[in-house]
């Protein structure tokens, strides 16, 4: 398979991530969408990796992200929590604090 | 005895400048104390009596120190009594430093006693004239204030401080005659008085500023010609322009180093100077305000026709006399004795008891000035010492009338109270002898000099003419119609039967013609009651009554100097004292005798006292002018007596019928010659005149000019105005509302949702992308 198919697969999925974060009426959505761009950018690594380099550069840095997004799942989470204890509502756009 | 009449610098100056403080502190005290100082008027007469006091007995020290032959010109630099203006007198001897000091000499030992005698006399008086007034305490403080400026004057050293004094005693004379104009009660005198003192303020104004320009004419040649003469720096080596001493000097050695002729400076510096003698003792064409002061109290007229203001002029030319040239001298000698005519003449048509008293005052102070002017200085001084005596006694006994008649001043209405106040009487009696100039009574010596003088320049001099002649014709004219109308006042006022009670008589026409209305109410009476009358009683409103004892005792004190034998005795001390060698020094007294060749041969005469010259004038030679003189002196003398005898006593319709068959003459004399229109026409009316178009100037082109000014920059602010608010204004607005449509535009993306963030980010991403790739 070329390198061309991962990065649309890469580019498709971060895509979709967007689209989810932009659009989605609920903050857990969000996280999901965060997760589908961590995940595009891993796939980049992968395939750039599997056709760059000779070093195991790329397959470290994805591993990293996967840690990373775990440990950020869990803040976000946190935060999630925090939004519904504020807001009593898990919708993003009942957040407007940032205006005041 | 004689040691305690010798003079000793050292004590003798510390009571000489007692003198005038004593008066001065009193001034403070009852100013200071707002008039409550209790027994004010007492504590102050007393201080008074010890300034005469001291003032006759340093008198007495001139006139022994004069019997002995004794120089006796004073100056306290002898007792180191010397104040530096300037400088400290020590480290700065400096001929432009001021240093004064007091200055005591035979004139001012004179003048010193005369005014520390009447003075307290007008003291004692004024407290039974002035009781009850409203301002009574202010009275006396300012009655004080006028008798320093007076003595201080007299003490001067130096000319600057004599000037000083001079204008302390014109404030003083403006507040005293305007006594009565804080006191709506006095009706008669409440508006007059107003008027009468700024008259007399501004009128001897007039001649201050002409005395103040001879000073500096004065000052600055003597400056002058001391820098760069080597004779003025060998006679004075230390030299004080002001001072009177050095004055003296400087003129004559000016003088001698012009030939023996005045230099036309001293000659108008000299005019400038009796210009103040014009205006102060009331001479002709400046004597319009001495009358009106009348309109203050009569104690105050006392005061400033005795022995303050109008002596201070007189004054002045003895002080200033070697200074003056033969020009001014002669000058001198035409005002005097025109003014010695004119006032005289008018003298004769007054009806008011003062009125006639001011203008005899104006014709003796003629007398004076003329003397001077003749070069008889000593005749001058000694008649301006007798006036003082017998017109303070003349002026306090109108007084006393004027009590005695409850204010009632027009002789038309009195008569006949000879018996009612006989001691009022017969001082006035007294005194009017003595201006009338009778045999032995003080005035007949001292106008006797006058006349003297005039002959002797006439015979002795260069030519039979000028101005001795003028003088001599105008004196013997002026004494005649001196003694004329003193005694028409006593037989109008004394003599007769009392015209206050009658319904009609031979005065009723003319009183109704003039609108009189009657006496004025009796307001001085009222105001005090009858407490202080006890010794009338009574009848103080019903019938005339002789005045209390103070102001009696008052009066018998002046009218003694009157009275023959005391005449005699001071004409006596006089000639021997104030003689030119002792007033001016030897040095200067020489060369002053010898520039008027007239004393030379009368001198001899006067000495000795007239009545002894009189005894043997057929012994000496060169006096032919004595003889007439006292020829002429005796028969004006008689001749004013008789003829006042003969037109008041005997045949009294003859005034009328006299007056009537020359109109015009008289209305002419009894309206004082239209002096007072002229003076209103030529002076009055073009100042005002002025002073109303000035206004006009002010108000229309000075305001008009400031209210254009105002109105351009007003013009010019309204358009500045117009150009901040739309220019700068609508810059600053148009900067805001930009600012406020930008943000409120601005503010649509400020949605606080971080979803459209996310949106914005990305499309920013894309786009930023999309740019990158594109281009």
């Amino acid at each position: 398979m070329p390198l061309g198919a991962y990065i649309a697969v890469s580019a498709a999925l971060f895509a979709i991530g967007i689209v989810t974060i932009i659009t989605r009426r609920n903050v857990l959505y969000i996280l999901m969408g965060t997760e589908m761009i961590l995940n595009a950018a891993n796939i980049n690594f992968v395939a750039f990796n599997r056709f760059g380099s000779n070093g195991l550069d790329g397959r470290m840095f994805a591993i990293f992200t996967i840690i990373l997004a775990a440990a950020e799942a869990a803040v976000a989470l946190a935060i999630v929590l925090n939004f519904y204890y504020l807001f009593n509502s898990v919708k993003p756009s009942e957040a407007d604090l940032l205006r005041e | 005895m004689l040691g305690m009449l010798e003079f000793n610098p050292e004590l003798d100056f510390k009571l000489l400048l007692a003198v005038p403080l004593i008066p001065f502190f009193g001034y403070l005290l009852q100013i200071s104390l707002r008039g409550r100082l209790p027994h004010g008027d007492k504590i102050l007469t007393g201080g008074m009596f010890v300034v005469m006091c001291i003032t006759v007995y340093m008198a007495a020290k001139a006139i022994s120190a004069a019997h002995a032959g004794v120089p006796f010109l004073h100056h306290s630099e002898e007792a180191g009594m010397t104040h530096g203006w300037l400088y400290d007198v020590a480290s700065q001897p400096s001929f432009k430093n001021l240093v004064i000091g007091v200055f005591y000499d035979p004139l001012g030992a004179a003048m010193l006693a005369v005014v520390g005698i009447v003075s307290f006399c007008v003291h004692l008086f004024s407290m039974g004239y002035m009781h009850g007034d409203k301002r009574y305490p202010i009275f006396f403080a300012n009655i004080s204030l006028f008798t320093f400026a007076m003595l201080g004057l007299v003490l001067s050293d130096n000319i600057l401080f004599l000037f000083v004094f001079w204008e302390i005693m014109g404030l003083m004379s403006y507040l005293l005659i305007g006594h009565f104009s804080h006191d709506p009660s006095q009706k008669f005198f409440h508006s007059w008085a107003t008027w009468a003192s700024k008259k007399a303020f501004l009128t001897t104004r007039v001649g201050d500023v002409c005395l103040f320009i001879g000073i500096f004419i004065f000052y600055n040649g003597f400056q002058e010609f001391y820098a760069t003469s080597a004779a003025a720096h060998a006679a004075l080596p230390e030299f004080h322009p002001m001072r009177f001493t050095h004055m003296w000097e400087m003129a004559k050695l000016v003088v001698e180093a012009n030939d023996g002729i005045y230099p036309t400076w001293m000659t108008v510096g000299g005019m400038f100077t009796i210009g103040g003698t014009v205006g102060k003792s009331a001479q002709f064409p400046l004597h319009i305000w001495l009358p009106d002061a009348m309109a203050g109290p009569t104690p105050v007229s006392a005061m400033i026709h005795a022995a303050t203001m109008v002596a201070a002029g007189v004054f002045l030319l003895g002080r200033m006399f070697p200074l003056l040239s033969p020009d001014v001298l002669a000058a001198v000698t035409v005002f005097g004795s025109v003014t010695a005519l004119f006032a005289a003449t008018i003298g004769l048509t007054c009806y008011d008891l003062k009125a006639v008293l001011a203008y005899s005052t104006i014709s003796q102070l003629g007398f004076m000035v003329a003397a001077v002017g003749l070069g008889s200085v000593e005749a001058g001084m000694f008649h301006m010492t007798t006036h003082a005596f017998f017109k303070a006694c003349l002026f306090l006994a109108a007084g006393s009338v004027i009590h005695g008649c409850h204010h009632i001043q027009d002789m038309r209405v009195m008569g006949g109270i000879r018996k009612k106040m006989p001691i009022t009487f017969a001082c006035m009696l007294v005194c009017t002898m003595a201006i009338a100039g009778l045999p032995w009574f003080s005035g007949f010596f001292s106008k006797d000099a006058i006349l003297l003088a005039a002959w002797g320049n006439l015979i002795e001099g260069e030519y039979f003419g000028g101005p001795p002649l003028l003088a001599l014709i105008c004196l013997s004219l002026g004494a005649l119609f001196t003694s004329f109308y003193m005694f028409r006042l006593i037989f109008m006022t004394f003599f007769g039967e009392y015209r206050g009670d009658m319904e009609h008589h031979m005065y009723s026409a003319q009183l109704a013609a003039e609108g009189y209305e009657g006496p004025p109410p009796h307001g001085h009476d009222d105001d005090h009651g009858h407490d202080d009358h006890d010794d009338h009683g009574h009848d103080a409103h019903h019938g005339v009554h002789e005045s209390p004892l103070v102001m009696t005792a008052a009066l018998v004190i002046v009218a003694i100097f009157a009275i023959p034998g005391a005449a005699g005795l001071l004409n006596g001390w006089f000639t021997e004292t104030v003689t030119v060698e002792n007033m001016y020094g030897e040095n200067v007294g020489a060369w002053v005798l010898a520039g008027t060749p007239v004393m030379e041969g009368t001198k001899e005469v006067l000495v000795g006292g007239l009545p002894m010259a009189i005894a043997d004038h057929n012994s000496h030679e060169g006096h032919d002018a004595h003889k007439l003189a006292l020829i002429v002196s005796s028969i004006v003398a008689f001749g004013g007596l008789i003829g006042a005898w003969f037109l008041y006593i005997k045949r009294r319709d003859l005034p009328g019928k006299l007056t009537a068959q020359f109109p015009l003459v008289y209305t002419g004399v009894r309206r004082k010659y239209f002096i007072d229109e002229i003076v209103d026409f030529t002076v009055l009316k073009p100042t005002v005149g002025f002073a109303r178009f000035l206004r006009k100037v002010d108000e229309n082109v000075i305001d008009g000019t400031v209210l254009l000014v105002g109105r351009i920059h007003k013009a010019l602010g309204s358009i500045s105005a117009w150009i901040d608010s739309t220019f700068v204004d609508g810059a600053v607005n148009a900067v805001g509302l930009v600012s406020q449509n930008l943000g409120a535009a601005l503010r649509l993306f400020q949605t606080g949702r971080i979803q459209p963030y996310a949106a914005f980010a990305v499309g920013g991403g894309i786009l930023t992308a999309a740019w990158l790739i594109l281009s």
